[in-house]
């Protein structure tokens, strides 16, 4: 006798149970067919929630606020002078700094994936990966950074940056008036996710 | 996706978590170990998520689509059957094997990163500065020439060297190394005059998407 699970004729597949189960079941067979290690697991997602973060990406832009030399490597070969700072492998092989100035705003998305520069922000938030932001930022950017509280002047120029290849990006912001007196420990703890991903800007 | 309507505002969440479920955070975990195996590459992975339905792809959440990723690659490529997958169980007097991926390697293979640039000698078809157009074709496979830009007009920023090929190397047919260009393409050329005549979009192209303007 044919299955009739759903008490109706048409061939569908079942409706996904809870991903926790099936993502349970699933992490149980490949551990046990020796595919998967558990504790190389929990090592990356340590790494994640613990070392790999946007204050990698804080002090990137920190350094290059208080050293023109450094900014000036930064510029001309990314990859190289995060390196410096101890920062890079996975998605942050290939690094591009672009620089925020009163003439130019810059903006990062990917409107293929999510791609997101892993080794200095940590990984994306939602809102980066979701269908509204992938969408419009390319269309609407200025509609876009309104809704983040940025008013972008009209005779300034809006650059968005769609990740489409295996170069990640990350926006030095502006650093902000007043702040002639700090360190570079005290800016880099004022600088933000969503200033190094475009949609913020850097206050005191 | 690029310069779709009707996907609403954008959702912010403040003090958002790295995860925002353990599940989320193992289904992460599952597709850089199993990434360690070598049996597909990052174009791919992106290509099986490319592969969900869309109505599916907009419904699902990240990570749901990251699940379904390493089901339906672990299944193709041979690393689990999908008997094993409906049952939960190795299928009897299959050998155990040994993970490629132990905790003590994972701050090497995450610090090693997975480069894409090629040391091959490849012809640079374009110059910085040059106008280029972004050729206009529909692949039914994976492409990362986004749809918007399609048969567009831009001028190259910077050749930003040699890389791996995703069209052919999702599809396991070669990396094929060639050169990729930041193209900078006007907002106007690219929607029109409800665009800010100051405006630019950046895409990284590689030379096989571009020809002479």
């Amino acid at each position: 006798m044919m299955s009739r699970l759903h008490g109706h004729g048409h061939d569908h597949q079942d409706v996904p149970s809870d991903p926790a189960l099936r993502v349970k079941a699933l992490e149980s067979l490949l551990v046990e067919k020796g595919l998967v290690d558990p504790e190389a697991l929990d090592a990356i997602i340590d790494t994640y929630e613990h070392k790999t973060g946007p204050r990698n990406g804080a002090k990137v832009v920190a350094r290059a606020w208080v050293d023109s030399a450094y900014k000036r490597r930064l510029m001309n070969d990314a990859t190289a002078a995060i390196a410096e700072l101890g920062y890079g492998g996975r998605q942050g092989e290939h690094m591009v700094v672009v620089e925020n100035t009163p003439q130019v705003h810059n903006l990062v998305v990917c409107t293929l994936c999510s791609c997101y520069p892993w080794s200095v922000l940590g990984l994306p938030p939602v809102w980066y990966k979701s269908a509204p932001y992938r969408s419009r930022a390319v269309i609407d950017p200025r509609g876009v950074l309104r809704e983040f509280g940025i008013d972008v002047a009209e005779d300034a120029e809006v650059r968005v940056w769609d990740s489409t290849a295996e170069l990640r990006y990350l926006v030095l912001p502006e650093r902000p008036a007043g702040t002639e007196k700090l360190s570079e420990e005290g800016l880099a703890a004022l600088v933000t996710r969503d200033a190094m991903v475009g949609v913020g800007k850097v206050t005191l | 996706m690029g310069g779709m309507h009707g996907m609403g505002p954008v959702r912010y969440e403040t003090n958002e978590t790295v995860f925002h479920a353990p599940w989320e955070a193992r289904v992460f975990a599952l597709n850089l170990a199993l990434g360690a195996w070598r049996k597909w590459n990052i174009d791919a992975g992106r290509f099986q998520i490319e592969q969900v339905p869309p109505a599916d792809y907009l419904r699902m959440s990240y990570y749901e689509k990251w699940l379904a990723r390493i089901i339906e690659l672990s299944v193709k490529r041979g690393l689990v059957t999908r008997a094993e997958i409906e049952s939960g169980q190795p299928a009897a007097g299959s050998t155990k094997a040994t993970p490629p991926l132990t905790a003590d390697n994972v701050p090497s293979m995450l610090r090693g990163g997975a480069g894409a640039i090629r040391n091959v000698p490849a012809i640079a078809h374009f110059k910085v500065g040059q106008r280029v157009r972004a050729r206009n074709i529909n692949p039914a496979g994976h492409t990362r020439l986004p749809r918007y830009a399609r048969g567009k007009t831009g001028t190259v920023d910077r050749n930003h060297g040699v890389y791996v090929f995703p069209d052919t190397n999702a599809e396991f047919l070669g990396e094929n190394p060639q050169h990729v260009y930041s193209v900078r393409f006007a907002a106007r050329e690219l929607w029109g005059d409800q665009a800010s005549p100051r405006d630019a979009v950046y895409i990284d192209l590689w030379d096989d998407y571009l020809e002479p303007a």
